[in-house]
């Protein structure tokens, strides 16, 4: 799943640290979801949404579509 | 982010007091095993009751480290949770197979020693140790 973290963390001067922070994960998990080696859950995809006040498919994207 | 902040530091002692726990546990009951097992020749002289009750506080601290390593592993991030279980089935199925194998070669004397219990748990502590460092490199 391809995913624009990378860009709305950045937008905001976050660093990786500071977002896992925000959604309560580790920073290597922010690491491998940025990177698309790991999908997270609704739970977590809704947390992301949350924290960047947007909606979850503006922030995630299938990489089949 | 100071909020932020303030409710990670929250999470990271979480976890960190966790695996403090399960550090405990995991040494007393490696204690009393070695109690368990040394104690009735060295300390009490084969004396049944008290190497009944090693066993029993052995069992209960055993209990006390599944329970911390339960918790250990609800307080995980779902990434890190997620590396732990498959790790685990890994190991599990490793030792299930491998283990059963190593036990029938004793059984149809293939092997000229004993199947230790003992070689098991280390089989199924290295595959865990090995898959875990292997999910870990995967999402790295």
């Amino acid at each position: 799943m391809k995913n624009s973290l990378k860009v709305l963390r950045a937008q905001r001067d976050w660093t990786q640290a500071e977002l896992a922070a925000a959604v309560d994960v580790s920073r290597q998990t922010i690491n491998a979801i940025e990177k698309g080696k790991f999908d997270p859950s609704l739970p977590l995809a809704f947390r992301f949404a949350r924290l960047f006040e947007t909606t979850i498919e503006e922030i995630f994207e299938d990489r089949s579509t | 982010m100071n909020k932020v902040d303030a409710e990670s530091d929250g999470w990271a002692k979480l976890q960190g007091r966790n695996t403090k726990n399960l550090r405990i546990w995991t040494g007393a009951w490696l204690v009393s095993l070695a109690l368990a097992n040394f104690g009735p020749k060295f300390l009490w002289d084969h004396h049944s009751s008290l190497s009944l009750s090693s066993i029993v506080v052995n069992v209960a601290l055993g209990i006390g480290m599944i329970v911390a390593n339960g918790r250990l592993l609800n307080g995980l991030d779902e990434m890190q949770r997620q590396i732990q279980i498959e790790a685990m089935a890994v190991a599990l199925g490793v030792g299930l197979v491998f283990g059963l194998a190593y036990s029938t070669l004793d059984v149809v004397n293939l092997i000229s020693f004993d199947a230790e219990i003992s070689h098991l748990v280390m089989l199924v502590a290295v595959v865990f140790m090995v898959t875990v460092a292997l999910g870990l490199r995967r999402v790295r």
